[in-house]
């Protein structure tokens, strides 16, 4: 990795290694995003049933 | 017998019927399901002109020959018994070289010459780094195209 | 193993710990893998850079492969057993096993480009994958196109155990017929037809897509676990007057079942 220019280009191959990594790190990047996101909000969901539960009682 | 067993039996039988049911399948359509007829089974069935095949073998070494009607390419295609002759016009991906795996789709003239619309590479199992190559090559164990005849040959 | 973590209550607890642990591990093994992947792996003598699409296509094309394999043994658990848990597990992994599909082909096409001279071919491994990929988005369908999610994961389950006939296929196609694809260079009869230089980021890349596989699956098991109580604490908030003391058949089937 002496030179980040030649580094980049990955011997003329750029167009097709960078968006292969690319592609990966997005679909497999955006699943496990989504599925945090919908873990916190499965969360606090759950937090607020449970404590409007509690109220009633 | 449980539910549990009696659920466990119906599964069982349901995979093993579906399981011959798929090598009866395949087995039916195997000549549908290969993506290339070497040079020799293309001796063995008696090809129209007009019917569109792909052929697979490799490109014999010394056979390539450039600007062949203008800009064209002809070369031979090999499987170690037999070949065919292939004329092309057009790009040629990088990996295409004397002594890899080829791909040709096109027709068989009258002539009994190939005449192909596209040429694909076919790249072999084995990944090695350049200096590995030369290593090899200087040791005298290096054979020429590696182990592509090996995975080139007919599976017949 | 399996049995002990069938119980939910227990399948929470321990995965509490497991998931900030599997994620930093995972986290570490990826990023290694990248650096090996992108930087310290040569270059291929034939193929020069594109080899490196190998280090996210081949492990993603492993996971595609077993990930399927997990959710039909566990809708196998699921129809035979009955076990509460299996059932959220098949339903849990299919995503995370479309999405390593959809990376295999999509890498894939990105490799063949320029290698083969095609982005796709219609040779007996690329179609035989795509039919996975269908096979995954087929199950997803079906699981949710239920308002009872029993029926679904039932429906579901029985798609996914008629889909494992693909598995050979795909392995296999490339044994079986001739296809522009290249034959197996890791996992053959023989021991592995790669330098050992490409081969360790292969690996380190194969495990740190194991680590993931298993910190998403925790992950959406428990959203899903969560998602199914409240769905229980609403239904029986709308259903049953105020001040009733005894709690939910729905959760109670759920928690006590083991």
């Amino acid at each position: 990795m002496s030179d980040p220019g030649a580094f980049l280009a990955m011997g003329g191959y750029a167009g097709f290694v960078w968006p292969a990594y690319g592609i990966a790190f997005a679909a497999l990047g955006g699943l496990a995003a989504y599925s945090w996101r919908r873990y916190r909000a499965s969360v606090l969901e759950l937090e607020r049933l449970q404590q409007q539960r509690g109220r009633r009682r | 017998m449980t539910r549990k067993q009696q659920r466990l039996g119906v599964l069982a039988l349901g995979m093993a019927a579906l399981g011959g049911a798929t090598v009866l399948v395949l087995s039916a359509f195997n000549d549908n399901l290969v993506f290339f007829y070497s040079p020799s089974e293309l001796k063995t069935k008696a090809m129209s002109a007009d019917r569109r095949v792909r052929i697979g073998g490799l490109v014999e070494a010394q056979s390539l020959s450039r600007g062949v009607d203008g800009h064209g390419v002809a070369f031979r295609i090999t499987d170690g018994a037999n070949d065919v002759s292939v004329v092309y016009q057009g790009l040629l991906p990088d990996l295409f070289r004397e002594g890899q795996g080829t791909v040709a789709e096109g027709n068989l003239r009258p002539d009994g010459v190939f005449a192909a619309s596209s040429v694909l590479a076919k790249h072999d199992e084995n990944y090695m780094p350049r200096e590995v190559v030369d290593a090899l090559k200087k040791s005298g164990h290096w054979q020429e195209g590696g182990a592509a005849p090996a995975s080139m040959a007919q599976k017949k | 193993m399996i049995n002990w973590l069938a119980n939910p209550a227990r399948f929470i607890r321990v995965s509490e710990k497991a998931v900030p642990w599997c994620g930093w591990t995972a986290a570490a093994v990826l990023a290694l893998g990248l650096f090996w992947s992108l930087v310290l792996a040569p270059p291929d003598y034939q193929q020069g850079d594109t080899v490196r699409i190998m280090y996210v296509h081949v492990p993603a094309a492993w996971m595609a492969l077993s990930v399927y394999l997990f959710v039909a043994v566990a809708s196998a658990v699921a129809l035979v057993w009955r076990h509460p848990l299996a059932e959220v597990a098949a339903r849990s992994a299919a995503p995370v096993g479309a999405a390593f599909t959809f990376v295999c082909l999509a890498t894939g096409s990105l490799w063949g480009r320029p290698m083969w001279g095609a982005w796709w071919v219609w040779d007996a491994r690329l179609t035989s994958v795509l039919v996975l990929f269908f096979l995954y988005l087929g199950y997803i369908a079906l699981v949710n196109a239920f308002d009872d999610p029993s029926r679904g994961g039932r429906a579901g389950a029985v798609l996914a155990l008629v889909g494992v006939v693909n598995l050979p296929i795909i392995k296999f196609s490339v044994d079986w017929w001739n296809t522009l694809h290249q034959p197996a260079s890791v996992m053959r009869i023989g021991g592995p037809r790669i330098a050992v230089s490409m081969l360790v980021p292969l690996v380190i890349m194969a495990a740190g897509f194991m680590l993931l596989f298993a910190l998403l699956l925790m992950v959406r098991m428990r959203t899903a676990l969560n998602e199914r109580k409240a769905m229980a604490l609403r239904l029986n908030a709308g259903a049953v007057a105020p001040r009733q003391p005894e709690p939910e058949p729905a959760v109670a089937a759920h928690t006590a079942i083991s």
